[in-house]
């Protein structure tokens, strides 16, 4: 099998390569959300314990 | 010892560091795993001689399918565990497979209506199995709304918890609809008491992309739940202590 023929997909490569695609954005997104809300949540938790410890002393 | 063991997963900082030390690995799983399952899906196995390359999609689709019905059962048994014993950790773990159970449900939905495009010449009809799909998917958005809506995240994960639970007598109907009701939808080739009446060369690739969207979900759920786990503790020294060590 060639190349050409792998990406033809017989004439359904629209609809095989389109849920794929699909496929891989929502699979990426998923894991990229949390990763980043975690590292906002440690900065912001970090930033109010900073922020508690100056107003008590 | 046993109890030790479950004591210490129940409390939420000890469960922080061992879902971070498990998190790399499942992920690593699932990467090897996808890449096998691509590979005998998209270039080992044959064309079908009725659907030609357009099966392919079928990957996807049924392991996704699987998948939206594997997450809201845990997520409705976690929940009912969070609600008769008032474990903080199943409360997390319910919630937090909401998300990853909508975005395999939406899958499941998309990749089914382009597949049902070229061989049913539809996008999409209001059968019995499109449409209990399709209100997976209303259940899974309701819990997350219902969800943000509460402000006391404990009264939350209550309330989250009995739709979830009142929702669960969906799933059958999905399973069953293509047996019970006259459908476009093909009947199930894999999940029946007879053999499997699916060629090896495509129940390989299938399998491992089933496998592979599990530790998927395992690793992205475990994420959540620490997100969760901070966002409920952030008031606790040892949140406070990681936080700034960070």
């Amino acid at each position: 099998m060639n190349l050409n023929e792998f990406f033809h997909m017989g004439g359904y490569a629209f609809y095989v390569w389109t849920s794929y695609g699909i496929a891989l954005v929502v699979l990426l997104v998923n894991a990229i959300l949390p990763l980043r809300q975690r590292k906002k949540l440690l900065a912001d938790i970090a930033r109010a314990a900073r922020r508690a410890r100056r107003n008590t002393t | 010892m046993f109890n030790n063991f479950f004591h210490k997963m129940a409390s939420p900082k000890y469960f922080y560091r061992i879902a971070g030390l498990l998190i790399p690995w499942l992920a690593a799983g699932f990467a090897t795993l996808t890449l096998a399952g691509l590979y005998y899906g998209l270039v080992k196995a044959p064309p079908d001689y009725q659907q030609g390359d357009s099966y392919r999609i079928m990957f996807i689709h049924v392991p996704a399918a699987w998948m939206s019905m594997f997450i809201y059962m845990v997520m409705a048994t976690a929940g009912a565990i969070g609600l008769i014993w008032r474990i903080k950790l199943a409360e997390v773990m319910a919630i937090s497979s909401a998300g990853v159970g909508a975005s395999f449900t939406f899958l499941a939905l998309v990749t089914g209506s382009i597949w049902g495009k070229p061989m049913w010449g539809t996008w999409w009809v209001w059968d019995a199995r499109l449409t209990s799909e399709l209100i997976l998917l209303f259940l899974y958005l309701g819990v997350i709304a219902l969800y943000n809506a509460i402000d006391d995240k404990r009264t939350a994960a209550r309330a989250v918890a009995i739709l979830a639970l009142v929702g669960v007598v969906n799933i059958p109907i999905i399973h069953y609809s293509v047996e019970w009701w006259n459908t476009l939808h093909q009947g199930p080739t894999v999940t029946k008491f007879d053999k499997p009446s699916i060629h090896l060369s495509m129940l390989i690739p299938l399998l491992l992309m089933a496998f592979a969207f599990k530790l998927y979900y395992a690793f992205v759920v475990l994420m959540r739940a620490r997100c969760e786990v901070l966002v409920r503790e952030r008031n606790t020294g040892w949140v406070r202590e990681l936080a700034e060590t960070k």
